[in-house]
């Protein structure tokens, strides 16, 4: 395996999705290089700083208007 | 005031029965900004994704009573979406598929030009050695993280074609289920997977960009 393939299996890799054979060569190959041990460890911490942003609020009149909405429906 | 936690949907769907105006305002506060980012996906205008919206929910509240609870709240809620929106979108002639977005057209994790070339034999497509990947010494873990670093990443998302980004918000941020994503966006597991692999490619790129620049 190559770098230049590594870079694409990070994602079926960290999710479980790579079948045996090229787990093996995906590991072996991490084994030997620091480069992709750098990468993989990059894509982790993206993924990781990226679970942390939290989706903003939704807006205020839609708010509004859906519980009147609500309201309507209840009564 | 009840909060009800995303487990106990029994409790939701008995308190919407009731008409407990918390509860729907708690089932709004968490879905109802996807929903509208969801449906601009079918329809590709954010004004008819609004209105698709608000019909859902309309019809979610008069459907309530027949909710048997055989799938989820969660699934339940954006398929009745995902069908209006869908049905809408094909209406006004607005509908393109995944597979005409240009998304699924290959594209590379990283620069080719980061990578030896071809005539380094054993070592062709291996890391160039002033362009290997470093390691980054900051720790997702820890409790504060620069503002800065929360505003790469959002830019890097907002700037993402539209499903590889509505796929890592939906994985990444909002924590849903492969499944739920694959049927909310009506797309298969292989390409939810490039979707997201992309989109994260992407995030990592400018993530890198920041931190050679400020390390």
């Amino acid at each position: 395996m190559t770098c230049k393939e590594l870079v694409e299996l990070v994602t079926h890799y960290l999710e479980g999705a790579l079948d045996v054979e090229t787990r093996a060569r995906f590991d072996a190959h991490l084994a030997e290089c620091k480069g992709c041990t750098a990468y993989l460890e990059q894509m982790h911490k993206t993924i990781l700083l990226t679970k942390r942003l939290r989706e903003d609020d939704i807006l205020p009149p839609a708010r509004d208007e859906l519980l009147s909405l609500f309201r309507s429906w209840k009564a | 005031m009840h909060n009800f936690s995303p487990h106990d949907e029994n409790d939701l769907v008995a308190a919407l029965r009731a008409g407990d105006e918390s509860a729907f305002t708690q089932i709004v506060e968490r879905y109802h900004a996807n929903m509208v980012r969801i449906a601009s996906l079918y329809v590709g205008d954010v004004q008819i994704a609004q209105e698709v919206t608000q019909e859902t929910w309309v019809v979610v509240l008069h459907s309530l009573n027949r909710f048997e609870g055989r799938s989820s709240l969660k699934t339940w809620l954006f398929t009745i979406l995902t069908n209006r929106a869908k049905t809408r979108a094909v209406r006004e002639n607005r509908y393109v598929p995944l597979e005409d977005s240009g998304e699924l057209d290959d594209e590379p994790s990283v620069a080719a030009a980061r990578f030896r070339p071809e005539s380094e034999l054993e070592w062709a497509d291996h890391w160039k050695s002033n362009a290997k990947p470093q390691t980054w010494g900051i720790n997702p873990e820890a409790h504060v993280i620069a503002g800065e670093v929360n505003s790469v990443i959002a830019s890097a998302i907002a700037a993402l074609p539209t499903h590889q980004r509505e796929v890592i918000r939906l994985h990444d941020i909002e924590n849903f289920s492969t499944d739920e994503i694959c049927n909310i966006l009506q797309i298969t597991p292989t390409n939810q997977r490039v979707l997201l692999h992309r989109a994260r490619s992407r995030v990592r790129h400018a993530l890198e960009l920041y931190f050679q620049r400020s390390p």
